[in-house]
């Protein structure tokens, strides 16, 4: 079996992996990060999101091969030891979140999307997140976390 | 309860999982792992409907990797002759839905099950399973399903004395119908049509087990009810209860489709053959072909009025698809369609009909939404048709306290009326519409629940609380239950903690579903906190040696009820807690109740739509849903709930079916063809909470969690006829339709 090496929250990693091994299951089964979800197998739910250098990227549609030498982070790398990210508390306070399974890959998404986009309007959020499917809050919370997060971040 | 004086109960707190489910802590099933753990997989039909004539199991038994295999032989079989009831759910159709026993009944049905060291040599080794099978023509649609020549799924149920796909019948009657319509100046009558629609939960079903030599089993799974799984695990592999502990995992919601088993008696079974923890996740594919939508249906609702004003006479049909086996949701469709109003004379009529898709599961008000499609747009047409202003003549029929419902109840204390005049006073209602544009508004109804359920109120050492419940939180219930505590104790929620316990550390609780999780374990944790707050001040007093009547409990401290009682320095939750040892050992109280007194949930929704005349899509531009929610505990929660059923209902209306193909498969078994609303379609979702608290509860709780779907798709649907005069009678309203009735009027039907 082939040997893949990346840096994941930080640290670097390197096991040996059946090449077929998806990027969400080397995460979850191999590195026991089970915040990043599968929800759909074909990349339409975003539960998996996770970010390949600094990036957002759906980890059920990558191979972990594909990730060979990259940074990458996972929910579980976002907070500061104790202190929630703002994008983190955000979804907290504003109550984003119903079952909290799509919670993780939401909170990926919208940090990525405040890297590119540090002022997000209501719009912006709502066609970034298309990617991202909830089926619990109409979004309605959610749109309201991103645009909290999004402002706690510039502060 | 002092209403002015609440200090919790009513705000918005943080929710006590969300900071695990934020930084991805929180343990759903599929992240569990046990030292040992093997994988399953699951064979499936490739028939939409054949008998089976022989399994051979051999080579994949053999499969370097394979540890166990099971199939119907390795489940309790229930004759079909005897009924077996369990809740909602019959244990003779539950043993033939998670594993095909005489037949194959739709596309995806389990025919057996493989457990081996990886998830891929299990699903490899199912394929090594060799099958023979008598294929048999099927039947999906309700109208073929009906017909005298179609293929018949269970010889052995009959309707009307002869084999039939008609599995059930249920007739509402109030009046005279034929009395009322008499006497009709106006009557409408319409056929409409619903497609099956999924719950579409985000988590697909995954669970782990694990069996010990001693068969001691362990279920860590995704469900509504892990007293549910229980249960049905225990029948299905014929162990005694006690012998299983199911343990509830953090849900990524269900909607009711989790409060059915489909994986967790066949884990168990491949766990005590392999003698290995086993775990079992199924694939979005999996969840959409083999588990359960809501039903499609057919309706014919005919409303029969007076030239002045009043509705006479109603009457309606519903057919509903109930899947492979029985058991759809009829009783919300015939029974809420007609129940928000005052109509003297009713009858109306639920059929279930078995075809060869998969077993229907709860969905969010089961039936109701159909039921109300079907009627809501039919009121739509009267009131147009004697041209009063449609909420309006939603008003003047308004059931009330007092009004009798055709399905049985006489109202109680309820708040539809105000839903109404609540939305008529709305700046949404009045508000101007462009090009393209219409509104609609519809009304809705759910039953909601009571039952069993059980809470533990704990004093820990340190004077804090631990409340432990035992119903799955889907929706945020344990921030709803720290609030009602941290109320009842007088402390602050954050120094309540509250668990989900497991079927060993928690009395019996039902389901959550019914949208009766809040109102039922409050009251056993208002139960439970009245018993601590007894010895609490049973406590004070032995510490002051005065007699307990003496003592009061306020604001989080014990008190001498009065100057007679003596002077004494209040003693808080943490004093008498560290002096618990001493004065009669440790501070907890439970209670085990069967609650009753859950009244009807009532909503009227508005709602804006644009439609893009060129590409035949139907835009949501606003939405605003009233509705009674008895006592908003957490107001942020019922509003999610009321925001969550709206959208599901959008996707229902505008976007959501199952497409079956020429063999009877399902040709969109995936989010991308399975088109679920993204956050890009929706506006943002207004909710207006009117709170008329339920006088059987002691926090005036109602059911929240259900109605918001309930009038959606008809609210919707009329707001497409205002914007374009075209009545679509059949969902979804999809882009290639709404494009075809542009075209031809017809093509709405």
């Amino acid at each position: 079996m082939p040997t893949v090496s990346m840096t994941v929250n930080g640290k670097s990693v390197s096991a040996e992996v059946e090449p077929r091994t998806l990027l969400v299951q080397y995460l979850r089964e191999h590195l026991g990060l089970t915040g990043t979800h599968v929800g759909c197998d074909t990349s339409q739910c975003g539960a998996c999101v996770v970010h390949v250098d600094g990036e957002s990227a759906k980890s059920c549609t990558m191979l972990a091969m594909q990730a060979e030498g990259s940074d990458v982070s996972t929910i579980e790398g976002l907070a500061d030891g104790d202190t929630l990210h703002p994008m983190q508390e955000a979804f907290r306070e504003n109550h984003g979140l119903q079952c909290g399974f799509c919670t993780p890959g939401m909170v990926m998404s919208a940090v990525d999307l405040v890297r590119t986009n540090a002022d997000p309007s209501e719009q912006e959020v709502r066609e970034w997140l298309e990617g991202n499917l909830c089926r619990c809050t109409g979004y309605h919370n959610i749109v309201k976390s991103i645009l909290a997060g999004a402002k706690a971040m510039q502060g | 309860m002092n209403e002015m004086s609440n200090k919790w109960i009513g705000q918005s707190t943080i929710r006590p999982d969300g900071a695990e489910k934020v930084t991805g802590r929180a343990e759903f099933a599929a992240d569990t792992n046990m030292p040992g753990m093997i994988w399953g997989s699951v064979l499936r039909s490739p028939h939409a409907h054949a008998r089976i004539v022989s399994i051979d199991t051999s080579k994949a038994e053999a499969h370097p990797g394979v540890k166990a295999v099971v199939t119907a032989q390795d489940i309790v079989d229930f004759p079909v002759d005897t009924p077996v009831p369990l809740g909602i759910q019959d244990m003779r159709w539950m043993c033939r839905n998670i594993m095909a026993r005489e037949k194959v009944l739709f596309h995806g049905h389990p025919l057996a099950a493989v457990a081996a060291t990886s998830e891929a040599i299990a699903a490899e080794a199912c394929k090594l399973i060799e099958m023979e099978y008598e294929v048999l023509p099927w039947v999906i649609e309700i109208e073929d399903a009906i017909k005298p020549d179609a293929p018949i799924l269970h010889e052995y149920l009959e309707h009307d004395g002869k084999p039939s796909n008609i599995t059930g019948t249920l007739e509402h009657k109030l009046g005279d119908v034929e009395e009322g319509f008499a006497q009709a100046d106006v009557i409408i009558e319409r056929s409409f049509t619903t497609r099956p629609v999924h719950q579409g939960y985000i988590e697909p079903h995954a669970c782990l087990v694990s069996v010990a030599a001693d068969g001691k089993t362990t279920i860590w799974s995704s469900s509504q009810g892990q007293f549910m799984v229980r249960a049905m695990t225990a029948m299905l592999t014929d162990m005694p209860q006690s012998d299983i502990r199911a343990i509830p995992a953090e849900i990524g919601g269900g909607f009711g489709g989790k409060t059915i088993v489909y994986l967790e008696p066949v884990a168990t079974m491949l766990s005590k053959k392999s003698g290995r923890p086993v775990k079992m996740v199924m694939s979005r594919e999996d969840v959409m072909r083999a588990s359960g939508p809501t039903s499609g249906s057919m309706s014919t609702v005919k409303i029969g009025a007076t030239k002045d004003g009043q509705i006479v006479a109603a009457e309606g049909t519903f057919y509903l698809q109930a899947g492979a086996l029985p058991g759809s949701p009829i009783r919300g469709a015939a029974g809420c369609g007609f129940a928000p109003y005052n109509i003297p004379n009713v009858h109306s009529v639920g059929i279930d009909v078995v075809s060869n898709r998969s077993k229907v599961a709860a969905y969010r008000a089961p039936g109701a939404p159909i039921g109300a499609f079907a009627v809501e747009s039919v009121l739509d047409e009267v009131a147009e048709a004697l041209n009063i202003d449609p909420l309006e003549l939603r008003l003047r029929h308004a059931a009330r306290e007092g009004t009798k419902a055709a399905h049985g109840p006489t109202y109680p204390l309820i708040g539809f009326v105000e839903t109404i005049e609540a939305a008529i006073e709305h700046p949404h209602y009045k508000a101007p519409l462009g090009k393209h544009q219409g509104r609609g508004v519809a009304s809705g109804f759910w039953f909601n629940a009571g039952g069993e359920s059980s809470a533990q109120v704990n004093i820990t050492e340190d004077g804090n609380v631990v409340v432990t419940t035992g119903h799955p939180d889907i929706g945020g219930s344990r921030a709803a239950i720290a609030n009602v505590a941290a109320e009842l104790l007088g402390i602050d929620y954050r120094r309540v903690s509250v668990l989900i316990g497991d079927t060993a550390t928690v009395g019996y609780s039902n389901l959550t579903g019914g949208s009766r999780v809040l109102f039922a374990s409050a009251m056993a944790v208002t139960d439970s906190a009245g018993q601590v707050i007894t010895t609490l001040c049973e406590r004070a007093a032995k510490i002051w040696d005065i007699d307990p009547d003496a003592v009061t409990w306020e604001d989080g401290e014990a008190r001498p009820a009065g100057d007679n009682a003596g002077q004494f320095e209040p003693l808080s939750l943490a004093d008498i807690a560290a002096q618990a040892t001493q004065t009669g050992g440790p501070i907890g109280h439970g209670a085990q109740l069967n609650t009753t007194g859950a009244q009807g949930g009532f909503a009227t929704h508005i709602c804006d739509v644009e439609v893009d005349m060129d590409l035949g899509i139907v835009k949501v531009l606003r939405y605003t849903s009233f509705q009674d929610v008895g006592r908003a505990v957490h107001p942020a929660y019922v509003e999610g709930q009321m925001q969550g059923g709206v959208a599901q209902g959008i996707g229902w209306a505008l976007n959501e079916e199952y497409i079956f193909d020429k063999d009877g498969h399902v040709d969109n078994p995936g989010f991308l063809d399975y088109r679920m609303p993204v956050c890009s379609d929706l506006p943002m979702l207004d909710a207006v909470m009117i709170e008329v608290p339920n006088p059987a509860h002691p926090q005036g709780v109602r059911g929240v969690g259900e109605v918001p779907l309930v009038p959606a798709l008809a609210a919707i649907a009329n707001a497409v006829h205002n914007a374009l005069g075209l009545r679509f009678s059949s969902l979804p309203m999809s882009p290639p339709k709404v494009l075809a009735a542009l075209e031809m009027p017809e093509a709405a039907e």
